[in-house]
């Protein structure tokens, strides 16, 4: 009889493991249900230009977005090669714009109406004039606070 | 005597390996992304019949972009590589003379008569053309917010030791607990009245 066999006895028993999984499976769900898809599919080009002296938008309950540029190639065909605006899931043109946000600014509590940001996401090779436009839109809802949405990197690289 | 025996029970060890490489993968794919960018306040739409204020032309620093994305700064053509430093040197000039009570007290410039009397008084104004590329203005706003951002982390670094730009995020960060973001809060304002951001953006102009 060796030494070894007779531990046995005293053997802890091994931790039951069976409700692992249940804890990984809530783990899953919780991220499966907090994980947002991308909700609006963007339909024109959205290249962002770079910039280094950038601030985070922090509270995505506060932010409208602006979607700039030029119509994707399954676009094009329809709705041509120049810059357009999109909001939401379509395309609208400039005197759309203040209407939208007045809509958007509804939507949301009463408390954070007056606290919301416009976030300009422009595709690099836009013009300035539609940005003109947009801002003079905003600025006739009284919208001020405008973000404009960079990557983070270098500003010179948006010059080639 | 047969010992009978109900179904073999399924071994369900690997389960939770299963689950892990899920949980992996949604990890994985998830990017909590937030976006960033450059804030920018709008002017609000003025009243008709307001008369505009008086500013005298030497506190006026002009940025014109054109529709090749060149630079007119003060009227002379200066490459873009070059606005921040020209821009910082507007602002931090201080021409008002001791005793004057615009006098600039913490300012660093060159003093000169000819530029801005005060950093609270300077304005850049930054014009462009209907065709200039979003890129171009992009990066001169960049390099504009880059020559305040410069000089308020100066002032920062000489007043409480750190830089503004760090300041700021912590106190706009929704995490930071409320009691520093108080104390924060009296610093960023300090700060933000030294180097106050007046940047007046015209109406584009249609051909030019």
């Amino acid at each position: 009889m060796s030494k070894f066999a007779k531990k046995k006895d005293g053997e802890l028993p091994a931790v039951s493991t069976a409700s692992l999984p249940d804890i990984v499976f809530m783990l899953l769900f919780f991220f499966m249900t907090v994980t947002v898809m991308k909700d609006s599919s963007i339909m024109v080009e959205n290249t962002l230009p770079n910039a280094t002296e950038i601030k985070k938008l922090e509270k995505k309950d506060r932010v409208i977005y602006i979607f700039a540029g030029k119509p994707t190639k399954e676009y094009s065909n329809v709705y041509g090669t120049e810059t357009r605006i999109q909001l939401n899931d379509k395309f609208a043109s400039v005197e759309e714009v203040g209407s939208y946000i007045l809509a958007e600014r509804a939507k949301k509590p009463q408390e954070l109406q007056n606290v919301l940001t416009t976030a300009l996401k422009v595709d690099k090779e836009a013009n300035m004039g539609l940005i003109s436009d947009i801002k003079q839109e905003l600025r006739k809802v009284n919208a001020l606070k405008v973000n404009y949405t960079t990557f983070e990197g270098d500003a010179f690289n948006n010059l080639q | 005597m047969p010992r009978r025996k109900g179904a073999p029970e399924v071994n369900a060890g690997s389960m939770a390996d299963i689950a892990f490489l899920l949980l992996i993968f949604f990890l994985v794919t998830t990017t909590i992304e937030t976006d960033a960018g450059l804030d920018r306040m709008l002017p609000p739409m003025e009243p008709p019949t307001e008369e505009p204020p008086i500013i005298r032309q030497r506190n006026i620093f002009t940025v014109n972009i054109n529709r090749n994305g060149q630079l007119l700064v003060e009227e002379e053509i200066m490459d873009i590589k070059n606005l921040r430093a020209a821009a910082t040197a507007f602002l931090d000039n201080g021409g008002a003379p001791s005793g004057d009570p615009e006098h600039c007290s913490y300012c660093k410039g060159k003093r000169d008569s000819e530029s801005s009397d005060n950093p609270t008084k300077a304005i850049i104004s930054l014009k462009n053309d209907r065709e200039t590329k979003y890129s171009t203005y992009i990066t001169v706003q960049n390099e504009l917010v880059g020559a305040y951002n410069d000089l308020r982390n100066r002032e920062a670094q000489r007043l409480y030791g750190t830089d503004f730009v760090k300041m700021e995020a912590e106190y706009l960060n929704p995490e930071t607990p409320s009691s520093v973001r108080d104390e924060l809060k009296d610093k960023v304002k300090r700060i933000q009245e030294l180097f106050p951001q007046k940047l007046s953006e015209a109406e584009t102009s249609k051909n030019q």
